[in-house]
């Protein structure tokens, strides 16, 4: 099981700019639920709340209304059943790859031949078996990326939360890495919910799309493309895709952008 | 489909260049050059001015070899390593800790920064004549003098490493559960390992000045001792003798301090690309 539901949550916060304090609205009551095994994808524009509304299901910031639960419990802070994918991976870099993928479990009280040979099957997974040894900076930004799954997944946790984890990829190696997740997704049926602002992405990848301005949930989409995905790249050809991809657009650009230019 | 990933990936990595490349002079060649070339020049003007007022580099080995000979030079070598070697190892053990604890702790940093950031710039040596009230004239208040002015860079530079973690990474700590005192060793504390070299590399020279002065103004002995003695005698090339050593020890003590920080983080090194030398 990993249901994650977010219930009215809000985040509200102050920022003293030129010396007048502004209070930003961070997430507005956003409500919606990830079901078990589901791939959800939350986008929009920067700044609409996205990485925030991850941010407080993973618990590294705290909402001030409403809660997020996972499968009905309430979080209080990090947990084991979140497992948590940044950005740029965040690999300590005094690490080598497979240590970096043991961080994880060492913290979760793992110990001696388990734990290594743990380490060793999430890396295999993932696609780096040859190069548990290199430190982060002998690895690509793909790599690294691959390193940060792992490690996340390591931990068995009942919900992978990765904030636009493919973001700093190069084209090529992010399609490939989008295959590869979804392949981890099938293997591994854990739940995903990912932060994202490539509209493709979201689309390719996402079971349900949960678009986001202003710290509000604007609209909520279903993804009319039938699992397993093996070949993203016929998915690209398809009606459906090009359908789902225009409309998440009109979401996101729905109102004031659209207008201005058409004058 | 992971096998073909994982293979462009490597070559992408790849760090290796397969056409060999011109090399460079190294490092070390570039110094001695320069060192032997400092010597010359040194030697040939040296020789024009009147002893008293200077001296010049076969003077100075003349100097040296009659100190060694007799034995003086060592015996005033131990006496000054001794306090300096235990004020500085002491700055370290003391300065590290409460560098990280200042670094890490809000309420340490305001109640402790301010006196660390004033004692940094603390005149010390208006103060030795009230620690030679407190400790006497003897071994202690050498260590003192050695151990104040080595702490301070220690103790900011570690307080600094500790600001400058990444947030990024202690939220990796802190997304695995992992409680503060475990954040602190293995994430704090290794990413702020290259700021705390840097910091007892920035003491050693201070300590070493802290040194002399301290063998100045308590009980005259030691190395500090032989400069005094020789510049009373209006011995130009003998008082050179100790400077020399205390240059060439705190170049040493440098090379070591930088050897054992490529020893026990090697990263830092290779993340700057500096491991290829």
């Amino acid at each position: 099981m990993g249901e994650v539901t977010f219930l009215e949550v809000s985040k509200r916060f102050s920022l003293r700019v030129d010396g007048e304090v502004h209070h930003v609205q961070a997430l507005d009551r956003v409500s919606f639920t990830v079901k078990d095994g589901e791939i959800v994808a939350l986008i929009g524009p920067s700044g609409c709340g996205k990485t925030t509304a991850l941010r407080v299901a993973m618990g590294l910031d705290p909402s001030t209304g409403g809660r997020v639960t996972v499968d009905g419990r309430e979080i209080n802070g990090c947990g084991y059943d979140r497992g948590m994918v940044f950005q740029h991976a965040e690999l300590l870099p005094w690490l080598s790859a497979l240590q970096n993928v043991m961080f994880g479990l060492e913290m979760k009280g793992v110990r001696g031949a388990p734990l290594r040979e743990a380490a060793e099957k999430y890396l295999h997974l993932v696609g780096l078996r040859d190069s548990k040894n290199r430190r982060p900076h002998q690895l690509s930004g793909g790599m690294k990326q691959r390193v940060g799954i792992a490690r996340a997944l390591a931990i068995d946790p009942k919900v992978l939360l990765m904030d636009e984890p493919f973001g700093a990829l190069d084209a090529q190696t992010r399609e490939t890495l989008q295959a590869e997740l979804l392949d981890i997704h099938a293997r591994t049926g854990k739940t995903i919910l990912f932060v994202t602002h490539d509209l493709d992405e979201a689309v390719l990848i996402a079971d349900r799309i949960v678009v986001m301005k202003n710290g509000r949930v604007q609209e909520i989409m279903n993804v009319p493309l039938k699992r397993p995905r093996p070949d993203l790249s016929l998915v690209r050809g398809t009606p459906e895709f090009a359908e789902t991809r225009y409309k998440v657009w009109r979401a996101i650009h729905d109102g004031a952008a659209v207008h201005r230019w058409s004058i | 489909m992971v096998d073909i990933a994982n293979r462009q990936d490597k070559a992408a990595a790849a760090p290796e260049t397969e056409t060999a490349e011109r090399k460079p002079l190294p490092r070390w060649a570039i110094t001695l050059v320069s060192i032997v070339v400092m010597l010359i020049l040194w030697e040939i003007f040296g020789r024009r001015v009147n002893p008293v007022f200077g001296s010049y580099p076969s003077a100075i080995a003349v100097a040296f070899w009659e100190l060694a000979v007799t034995g003086q030079l060592w015996s005033a070598l131990y006496d000054s390593l001794r306090p300096f070697l235990l004020g500085y190892a002491l700055a370290i053990l003391i300065g590290v800790p409460l560098g990280l604890l200042i670094g890490g702790v809000r309420v340490a940093e305001a109640a402790l920064g301010i006196y660390v950031t004033a004692g940094y710039a603390m005149p010390l040596v208006a103060l030795v004549p009230l620690l030679i009230l407190w400790l006497g004239l003897g071994f202690a208040v050498k260590v003192a003098v050695v151990f104040l002015m080595a702490l301070f860079p220690i103790c900011i530079n570690t307080w600094l490493g500790v600001v400058a973690v990444p947030k990024t990474l202690i939220e990796v700590g802190k997304s695995f559960v992992a409680p503060d005192i475990v954040i602190l060793r293995r994430i704090v504390l290794p990413a702020t390992l290259p700021y705390i070299m840097a910091g007892i590399r920035l003491a050693v020279g201070r300590a070493v000045v802290a040194m002399v002065i301290a063998e100045f103004f308590t009980t005259i002995s030691g190395l500090g001792a032989v400069i005094i003695n020789s510049a009373n005698n209006f011995d130009t090339a003998t008082m050179f003798v100790p400077i020399i050593i205390l240059m060439l020890m705190a170049v040493g003590l440098n090379w070591l301090i930088g050897f054992v920080e490529r020893t026990v983080a090697p990263w830092q090194a290779e993340i700057a690309g500096r491991d290829r030398e």
